[in-house]
């Protein structure tokens, strides 16, 4: 038992710190305030090979682990939320089933221009009939002779519009149910498929969320992921590592809020004193440091379990509830300890409790992370 | 072309606080870091080898710890890294450090040698001189930026107190450079994986032919007679002036207290 990390995540923890303070801290009123992607920021970490980081090297990827993937996610959303689910969804929703059902043919197409940040990974399964019952897909695929024919929308896709490649689920016999459902790579510009409309959303207002539109798209065979009617599993699958970095997200926004709290607290005078030197403070504060330690410590047991091969469903489902609902009290309680200066845009806790909520809902909301750790209890 | 960079560790003097008792340094708990200077002209270094496949030898001299700054090194992109540790070194002042260095170095194949101007615990600059005096090398210091032929020519930017100058020199020689003119890169994800299964040479002082006497405690001219935190600046006075005004007033306040 070791709860350190190992000196390479230490290092890493060390250059990815310095790199959200001076590139992605600098950025995050603006792109919150423009809904703008931060492709800057994007650009840049590819260049340091933070776009592949758990890829194995002959992929192209950096050959790290997903300790180290959980601690860039949340380094960059201590700083900006929106920067960190763009690398969330791009590594495990985007590379990551491609990585784990992909045929060798596939991974040497996607993966080595993935990993370097040549192209940015999205991932399509929610429908606007089909979101927590993901089962209910209204979006088929048939297939004629050497190619499928796609129809049907995809909602609410993170990426959506900047990524080149898109692992997206369609029905291909809608007789079977969850059993038929089937994963394709789906790349940008192929004949058929659109970007709709994007979202306005409350907070990671940088990430771009929009439609995916399928018209008689045509994905050539060899695309298909995974064997046919088994697209479901690869969704249930990819989810479980997406929990992962969601959660590494949301305790990131909640150590952001946390840091931004003590300074604050530690500054304002109030009756004469520094608000951080009232009981009130300090018990609130001490309760809410324990929340984000415990966080980080179910973060990371489930990053090691997927990193040794051990089943890690329930544990992704933990890390993700616990952390979401962390970084919710943690940002509402910023923006409460911040007074009238925290309700508005001078102060960043108000931009971290609008993005904090988006972590309780998406890819799972907490209700879905309940059924799928009280499914393993009494299973 | 083959560059030695000579690097330093150095406790992270922007997280340093002072014991309002004793004067001294609060060391405990404090972030070591690679020293600015050095890591700016690591990056001189690596950018040389981007554009002419340059080899990189890092150098450091320290205690076992200062394998850190190596592995950060070897994340950067250099070949090659070497920790000179010996008890022998201790409670050495910048000679005795240059004499170790330049030692090392001697027994390196180099047509350029970098150091960081100054490092931010001592703040002498004067290792990187000491070390080209020692190699009988032309040296440049206070380098902003190099440009290099390819061949044995390097025209350098050194900067000064009110501007700067352009210089060449033919290599071999020594260059200090300065930190702020030369953003470094960060270390890749891929380096930092693989920084950890690279060897860390350690030389000791039998790896060297230097006369014991230049060496540690015992080749260090410098006596240290006192050390203090210096006194906090009063707050500067604050006037509302128009900018025609303010011109006779600074004037006025110069001369005042005998400036001009």
């Amino acid at each position: 038992m070791n709860f350190n990390l190992t000196k390479k995540q230490e290092l890493f923890r060390q250059m990815i710190r310095e790199f959200a303070e001076k590139e992605v801290k600098p950025l995050a009123v603006e792109i919150d305030e423009q809904e703008r992607f931060p492709m800057e920021t994007i650009e840049k970490m590819a260049k340091i090979g933070l776009m592949g980081i758990p890829v194995p090297t002959q992929y192209g990827g950096a050959g790290g682990d997903h300790i180290m993937y959980t601690i860039a996610v949340e380094e960059l959303s201590r700083c900006c939320a929106t920067t960190g689910v763009a690398l969330s969804a791009h590594t495990s929703l985007g590379m990551g089933p491609i990585l784990e059902n992909g045929t060798e043919e596939q991974k040497m197409k996607y993966l080595p221009k993935m990993a370097s940040g040549e192209w940015i990974g999205a991932f399509g399964l929610t429908e606007p009939n089909a979101g927590t019952d993901a089962a209910m897909q209204q979006t088929t695929a048939v297939l004629e002779g050497d190619h499928y024919v796609l129809n049907g929308s995809k909602i609410f896709i993170t990426n959506a519009g900047y990524a080149h490649v898109y692992v997206v689920f369609a029905m291909t016999d809608k007789s079977k149910g969850n059993k038929g459902i089937s994963a394709f790579i789906v790349e940008q510009g192929m004949p058929g498929f659109s970007i709709g409309k994007k979202e306005k959303k409350l907070g990671i207002r940088g990430s771009a969320t929009c439609e995916l539109i399928f018209e008689n798209c045509i994905v050539p065979k060899e695309n298909l992921l995974g064997a046919e009617g088994k697209g479901f599993a690869i969704a249930m699958k990819t989810l479980d590592g997406g929990r992962i970095g969601i959660a590494s997200q949301a305790l990131g926004i909640a150590q952001g809020a946390m840091d931004e709290t003590v300074k604050y607290t530690k500054e304002r005078k109030q009756f004469g004193r520094s608000i951080a030197q009232f009981q009130n403070t300090q018990f609130q504060m001490a309760d809410l440091e324990t929340r984000i330690q415990a966080a980080r410590l179910l973060v990371r047991s489930a990053a090691f379990k997927k990193d040794n091969g051990i089943p890690y469903s329930a544990d992704a489902a933990m890390c993700k509830l616990f952390a979401a609902e962390t970084a919710m009290e943690m940002t509402t309680k910023a923006v409460q300890f911040h007074g009238g200066y925290g309700y508005t845009r001078e102060y960043p806790v108000e931009r971290m409790m609008r993005d904090a909520k988006i972590t309780e809902i998406y890819e799972g909301t907490s209700e879905v992370q309940r059924m799928v750790i009280a499914a393993k209890l009494f299973k | 072309m083959k560059i030695v960079v000579c690097i330093k560790q150095v406790p992270d003097t922007t997280e340093v606080k002072i014991n309002p008792v004793t004067g001294t340094i609060i060391r405990e708990g404090i972030p070591s870091i690679m020293n600015p200077d050095d890591k700016g002209g690591l990056e001189l270094a690596l950018r040389l080898k981007d554009e002419f496949d340059a080899h990189v030898t890092v150098i450091t001299m320290g205690p076992p710890q200062a394998d850190a700054i190596l592995r950060e090194a070897y994340a950067m992109g250099v070949d090659r890294a070497i920790l000179l540790t010996d008890r022998a070194f201790a409670g050495a002042d910048t000679l005795a450090t240059s004499h170790a260095l330049a030692a090392a170095i001697k027994n390196l194949d180099y047509d350029l040698v970098i150091t960081g101007r100054q490092a931010i615990d001592g703040d002498t600059a004067q290792v990187g001189p000491q070390i080209a005096e020692h190699l009988d090398l032309p040296q440049v210091s206070y380098v902003a930026d190099a440009k290099y032929d390819g061949k044995e020519t390097i025209r350098v930017k050194k900067e000064t107190e009110d501007g700067y100058q352009i210089l060449e020199a033919t290599t071999p020689c020594v260059f200090t450079v300065l930190a702020s003119a030369i953003k470094p890169r960060y270390m890749s994800v891929r380096g930092i994986v693989e920084a950890f299964d690279k060897e860390v040479e350690t030389w000791t002082v039998q790896n060297i032919t230097i006369e014991p006497e230049k060496l540690g405690g015992k080749g260090s001219p410098t006596r240290v007679k006192k050390s203090f935190a210096k006194e906090l600046k009063q707050p500067g006075a604050v006037y509302e002036v128009t900018p025609e005004e303010s011109v006779d007033l600074i004037i006025a306040k110069l001369k005042e207290k005998f400036i001009i």
